[in-house]
């Protein structure tokens, strides 16, 4: 009987080449299922609670809306909090991909969204100017800050953790201190608002009969996504990345300019950075919390593990974490199931997708075994039809 | 220039035994970014244990306190186990572990905690209030100009952490184990042709590594905010680990950059005391110990080097 079961996962699970795609939705479905185990412990039917996760980030209808809203808006304001992701998950990925660890996302974010604020934000030009301005100071901030840290590595070998712990606690402080001294608005203790111009997402856009945000940068960043893709698979820069990534000293040997490929992938890795920061400081949001990294950028490394640091995988992994994030309000208001709830289900996600290696490992074997156990069956009905 | 040294020390200790456990656990080849959840949980078991001491047996007194540090060395311990688990029998990536135990200890003390205080104490708040630590001197040393800062004003913990750094650093530097240890870092499979079970010596140094941080985590809960949440430990985990990178994986230097990271602190907030400055400024003058310590990166760094085999999962078949 076990054997069987062995069997039927060993089959459901398929071959080698899908697992990289069929291992990630098991260890979900897995950690679903130990999520709503727990969920039950605390006395609570679990089906309710996920069934609040998909109506609250608008995949699903709710019972009812209050007047100029719908499922749509629901939806769209799923897709404004999703954008800022996607870009971190990018650059966490793209920098995992030359062997390098960018863990300071957040201070990239939080410069480039500063920057863009305090040029554009304040500004009167029209929207036209300003949004493409936007992201264009994105990318240039979010580079900069990137490069650099590639740069120490390269030139100093500072290694890029620390780097990255040393400039999120340095930007932290000094953005904070500049936003108290010039930029502050007494009442929210935040930075000043932007104006409506300069916001990468647009508000109270009447569609259907249903008033919605629509956020710009949801475009921007499935292309971003798609061209990351072509970049590491396609291009000649791509591949250098992926094996210094691998092996730096393949990649010498190889004759591949080692120091220059992590520099440059830290370039693309903060520029994806620095649009995170756009899309969430002149989207997401209007103003700035002074003192305050963003979790989107911790977030983003989870998220990019779970996608295996792909692209593709990132984009959708985002997808998935954020319906958890951003449904668990509903969740936790409509089936009185507490919101921390949410963040351990996602804990429970990563961490099963993190012994992967280990279930492919025990699917590789059990396999094997099966083949070897079919083989002395296949042997022994051999030799007896011999010996009849 | 005392209270410099006395705050300074205060934040500097309990972020040294954490960088030790750090290095207990990159010095046997497992990368440990993992600190900031094992401090976590250490602290959430240690100041749970306080919390429940002090609701039913009222009596103890400060004797909760050697309770919740004894605990938090298990409860950070127990934890370990699971990173450990995780990298050493199921062969994940450690770094994608250790990410997730800092997540998966964010997301569960800061559930249960509102859970006990909601089952328990029937209030829904998501804080244990600890009691405030009593501090003392040592007489007579304690009266020398300046250097006297060492001796005055001293958490019990202080002494509790300098003796178990002795004991980590003995351990590390001077026994069996400890070369073991470090050589499962280099080179793991000479340790394998040695005829020790590289596995095993992993595991335990994990486990260290969580028993170090948790009880720099209850040590951090008792003085920088006297009470328990989910978030109060966010970032020093990872300074910890910059502190030990810094300090090259060796524990001596390690001490030199947490208190270089712990003077710089409260000089700071000296300075913008003494210069009168508006609150807004203490934030430019928290930059100090960080930009301090890239400055030194810059010239200290060439020679700085990870264990060899550091990060990589011990296979032995592989050449």
């Amino acid at each position: 009987m076990k054997t069987n079961i062995k069997q039927t996962i060993t089959k459901f699970l398929g071959s080698e080449k899908g697992q990289d795609k069929v291992v990630p939705i098991f260890s979900v479905i897995i950690s679903l299922v130990v999520g709503a185990i727990v969920i039950g412990i605390i006395g609570k039917n679990p089906i309710g609670p996920y069934h609040n996760l998909l109506q609250g980030s608008g995949i699903l209808p709710k019972a009812s809306y209050a007047g100029g809203k719908g499922m749509l808006t629901d939806f769209m304001s799923f897709l404004n909090a999703l954008t800022p992701l996607i870009f971190a998950a990018l650059a966490v990925g793209v920098a995992f991909k030359a062997g390098l660890f960018n863990i300071g996302v957040s201070s990239q974010m939080l410069f480039a969204g500063f920057i863009a604020t305090i040029v554009v934000g304040y500004s009167d030009m029209s929207g036209f100017m300003a949004k493409p301005l936007v992201i264009l100071i994105g990318i240039v901030c979010g580079a900069v800050i990137g490069g650099l840290i590639g740069y120490l590595k390269y030139r100093f070998n500072i290694n890029e953790v620390v780097s990255c712990i040393m400039v999120n606690y340095i930007f932290q402080y000094v953005i904070s201190f500049f936003i108290n001294m010039f930029y502050v608005d007494p009442v929210s203790r935040q930075s000043k608002a932007i104006g409506q111009a300069a916001s990468l997402t647009l508000k109270n856009v009447e569609f259907l009969g249903m008033k919605m945000e629509v956020p710009l940068g949801i475009i921007l960043a499935v292309l971003a996504t798609f061209g990351l893709k072509f970049i590491l698979d396609k291009t000649k820069l791509g591949y250098e990345m992926k094996t210094v990534g691998a092996s730096q000293k393949a990649a010498k040997y190889a004759g591949i300019k080692v120091g220059r490929t992590m520099v440059v992938a830290m370039l693309i890795s903060g520029a994806l950075a620095g649009l995170a920061g756009v899309t969430f400081y002149l989207g997401y949001n209007t103003s700035i919390q002074p003192r305050v990294l963003s979790s989107v950028g911790y977030d983003a490394i989870a998220v990019s593990l779970l996608g295996n640091a792909n692209p593709i995988g990132s984009m959708i992994s985002a997808f998935l974490i954020m319906i958890i994030s951003k449904g668990s309000t509903y969740m936790s208001s409509t089936a009185g199931v507490p919101q921390e709830i949410a963040s351990v289900i996602t804990a429970l996600i990563l961490l099963f997708s993190a012994c992967s290696a280990y279930i492919k490992y025990r699917l590789k074997r059990t396999k094997n075994e099966a083949e070897e156990k079919n083989g002395q069956v296949s042997k022994i009905q051999e030799q007896m039809k011999e010996e009849a | 220039m005392e209270t410099v040294i006395i705050d300074g020390l205060a934040f500097a200790l309990p972020l040294f035994i954490v960088a030790i456990g750090g290095i207990f656990s990159e010095r046997s080849g497992i990368t440990n970014l993992a600190l900031e959840g094992f401090m976590g949980m250490g602290a959430f078991i240690g100041a749970l244990a306080v919390i429940l001491t002090k609701e039913f047996f009222p009596a103890l007194g400060s004797v909760s306190f050697y309770i919740a540090i004894v605990l938090a060395i298990l409860g950070g311990m127990i934890y370990a186990m699971l990173h450990a688990l995780v990298c050493i029998k199921f062969k994940a990536n450690q770094v994608i572990s250790g990410v997730v135990m800092n997540i998966l200890a964010i997301a569960l003390t800061g559930f249960l905690t509102s859970q006990f205080n909601s089952v328990i104490f029937g209030k829904p708040s998501s804080k244990f209030v600890l009691d405030v630590l009593g501090r003392f001197s040592v007489p007579l040393l304690s009266e020398i100009p300046v250097i006297g800062g060492f001796f005055k004003d001293i958490y019990p913990f202080q002494v509790i952490i300098i003796i178990v750094a002795i004991i980590a650093w003995y351990v590390l530097y001077q026994t069996r184990y400890g070369m073991r240890l470090r050589a499962c870092g280099d080179n793991p499979h000479a340790v394998d042709a040695g005829g020790a079970d590289v596995a095993k010596i992993r595991f335990s140094a994990v486990m260290i590594s969580g028993a170090l941080a948790g009880l720099g985590g209850i040590c951090f809960a008792y003085s920088i905010s006297a009470n328990f949440s989910s978030s109060f430990y966010v970032g020093y985990g990872y300074l910890a680990i910059a502190a030990l990178i810094f300090g090259n994986w060796k524990v001596i230097p390690t001490l030199v950059a947490c208190i270089l990271f712990g003077f710089a602190r409260s000089g700071g907030y000296m300075i913008s005391g003494m210069l009168e400055l508006p609150s807004t400024f203490s934030d430019l003058i928290m930059t100090l110990p960080y930009i301090l310590t890239m400055i030194l990166l810059i010239f200290f760094s060439k020679n700085n080097h990870p264990p060899r085999a550091l990060g990589e999962v011990y296979d032995k078949g592989k050449r």
